[in-house]
């Protein structure tokens, strides 16, 4: 994974709460065997009309919005399957952050394998800046804080083992294979039980 | 002496290879592996490309079942597929096992059906054990006193090799439910009713404990639809602590443990239970009594309400979202709504029992015109028992269609669709916008009340079957 350090972005607003894993990629967009290539058929159902046009109204089709790689999300989140495809079309459609005021677990899991930061603040904080989606806002890994052009600085919990993973590039799978003594141990006592 | 420790504590600590620290998450041992077509390819390809192999194909069990058809192959012998993309991800499964020599339940197997619904049968999920899939409904396991929670694609592909995961403690949470079910109220009322309580995100950050008099009664099949729908309510895992009602069901299957290494698992199956006075970082009690039948109204599972009780008025724009695109309003009751398509199956409610409850309903009864009713056995070993009791000819004979084990119209990626509209009441776990379809609107409910709904054309009270006076059960 490459490391991710900061985000500088404005940002896409999607309001709506309980935003759940068959809205970000219906799952009739599972039958890949590819990770790439998702990115078109994020959100597929409200981005897209039923003749295949775009729907004006959603705003990742809305010019203004071209290139912004923050989303401000209503709660819950990613609610739902575990597919990971979900943070692949999301990050294939440009994002590199999702901030909420509460992201579902799997999906923030799988986030943070994708270099997708999920990042949650409360509530009035999140809705504050869904009030100004153009300001540009910082999103600094390594201080765990959002900041917006007011000055206004917020703190974000950041676990310390993915935020280094995040920082310096390290991957999980390197991590958990270098413990291979310690699985060898456990196998071996386990298995005399 | 030792403090009290939590179901989830014990299956936790026995786990653990490495313990937790600030720095870094803990890495826990996986017991079993399960496996399908839709979340794997790209694990083994990322295997592949670093060059390494699974660490424990005996620990990974694969089957196939989201993306394969539910009709039988035609006249040339060929399955139906519904596109070429969902026959090459079944092929690529299947290549994958055989390379790297992992136990599969393909096409041709007498055994095969959806992950969560041939574990248990085979007996590979046992009490005490870790168990992953790329898969929500993972959670299914827990029913066993197994700590089973799914995983991301790129977390199978950790498991497969190195058989472990790295993961941060979750906070429990215990759900008490006392008191005696009244007839017609099932396992997929409770859990309905408790997401109803604590919300589509009450449970996230934790591992639920379903536990009390009403809990206890219940078989392993109701049971495996309560934990089932555990992620529903946003928690990690659900479980329940095992009991005689567990060991029997492992006794019975081909592939769990046999004589001597039976006792003495059972003999360590007794401790896996929450001791007396073990504290939990939540606590939601619920009086069976309270219970009724229970459906969803919205787009999420935490709209579920009582069959007889009327819509609330909308919370917040989310809510009037998913009552306008459900065409339903506050105030009404979700009774009486008009039914274009009824589903029964998926692995919440495919196994036997639920066969069972919706042959009870339509035997000698008839799906009300105009209703499209499938019925899908989760498996193939349900279908060969259902069908041996006769419930494939009450099916047919009233008017249903009885297909092939799969995933089918719970997650609508095989072909088979709710069209754009029409109103569906499932026995599946989700609701979401388009879940069943495009457009696809659905109601949750138990196989009671989806069969009741299918031969009234409405959605109907399953407790009117068994209402003496009315004489129709
Ligand atoms: S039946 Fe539905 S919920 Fe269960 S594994 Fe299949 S798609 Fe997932």
């Amino acid at each position: 994974m490459a490391a991710l350090r900061e985000v500088r972005s404005k940002s896409v607003v999607l309001a709506q709460t309980n935003i759940d894993t068959d809205q970000i990629i219906p799952a009739r967009f599972l039958s890949t065997t590819e990770r790439a290539g998702l990115g078109k058929n994020a959100f597929n159902d409200w981005r897209w009309q039923a003749d295949g046009s775009p729907n004006p109204a959603f705003p990742f089709n809305q010019p203004e919005n071209t290139g912004r790689s923050i989303l401000l999300a209503g709660r819950n989140f990613g609610c739902g399957s575990s597919r990971e495809h979900a943070p692949w079309a999301l990050t294939d459609l440009g994002l590199r952050a999702i901030v909420s005021s509460e992201i579902a677990d799997i999906f923030r899991n799988n986030s943070l394998k994708n270099g997708l930061l999920p990042i949650v603040l409360p509530e009035e904080i999140v809705q504050s800046l869904m009030e100004r989606p153009d300001d540009e806002l910082t999103i600094d890994v390594a201080a765990r804080e959002l900041r917006a052009p007011d000055g206004s600085v917020f703190g974000f919990p950041l676990d310390a083992f993915a935020q280094t993973c995040l920082l310096e590039g390290v991957d999980e799978m390197g991590y958990l294979l270098a413990r291979h003594t310690d699985i060898e141990r456990y196998e071996a006592t386990r298995h005399a039980r | 002496m030792t403090a009290p420790r939590t179901l989830f504590d014990k299956l936790w600590e026995a786990h653990v290879v490495v313990p937790e620290t600030d720095a870094a998450p803990a890495v826990l041992y996986i017991d079993l592996h399960l496996i399908h077509e839709v979340t794997s390819p790209q694990a083994f390809t990322e295997l592949k490309a670093r060059g390494l192999s699974p660490r424990r194909p005996d620990r990974t069990k694969a089957t196939m079942d989201h993306s394969t058809p539910t009709l039988p192959a035609g006249a040339d012998g060929k399955l139906p597929y519904y596109t070429k993309a969902a026959e090459t991800q079944v092929e690529t499964l299947a290549r994958n096992c055989i390379e790297h020599g992992i136990e599969l339940f393909d096409m041709a197997s007498p055994n095969r059906g959806i992950v969560h619904v041939i574990a248990p049968e085979q007996g590979f999920t046992l009490p005490g054990m870790t168990i992953v899939c790329g898969d929500s409904h993972t959670s299914t396991h827990g029913a066993f006193g197994s700590l089973a929670f799914g995983i991301g694609t790129s977390e199978v592909g950790h498991v497969l090799a190195t058989q472990c995961l790295l993961q941060r403690r979750p906070k429990t949470m215990a759900i008490t439910v006392d008191g005696a079910l009244a007839p017609g109220v099932g396992a997929k009322d409770i859990v309905l009713h408790v997401i109803g309580v604590i919300g589509v995100n009450g449970g996230t950050g934790h591992v639920l404990e379903f536990r009390g008099s009403a809990i206890e009664a219940l078989d392993m099949e109701q049971r495996m639809t309560l934990c089932n729908m555990s992620i529903e309510a946003g928690a990690r895992a659900g479980m329940v602590a095992p009991d005689q009602t567990t060991f029997d069901w492992v006794a019975k299957t081909p592939r769990g443990p046999k004589g001597d290494a039976f006792d003495s698992a059972v003999a360590y199956w007794k401790t896996l239970r929450s001791d007396e006075g073990a504290v939990f970082d939540a606590d939601v009690r619920v009086d069976a009594a309270d219970i009724r039948p229970t459906l969803t109204w919205g787009t999420h599972p935490g709209t579920a309400i009582a069959v007889d009780a009327p819509i609330p008025a909308p919370a917040d724009a989310a809510d009037q979202k998913g009552l306008d695109y459900m065409r339903l309003s506050a105030g009404q009751a979700v009774a009486g709504t008009p039914v274009d398509v009824v589903f029964v199956g998926s692995c919440t409610n495919g196994r036997l029992r639920d066969m069972r409850e919706v042959a009870q309903v339509l035997r000698g009864r008839k799906v009300a015109a105009g209703v499209r009713m499938l019925v899908v056995p989760g498996s193939e070993i349900v279908k060969r028992e259902a069908e041996a009791e006769g419930i494939d000819r009450i099916v047919r004979e009233a008017g249903a269609e009885w297909r092939e084990p799969g995933c089918s119209m719970c997650i609508a990626m095989n072909g088979d669709l709710v069209a754009p509209g029409q109103l569906a009441v499932s026995t599946s776990n989700r609701n979401f916008e388009g879940r069943q379809g495009p457009g696809a609107r659905t109601l949750l409910a138990s196989p009671l009340t989806a069969a009741w709904a299918a031969v009234n054309g409405r959605v109907s009270d399953p407790r009117e079957l068994f209402d003496a006076h009315k004489e129709v059960a």
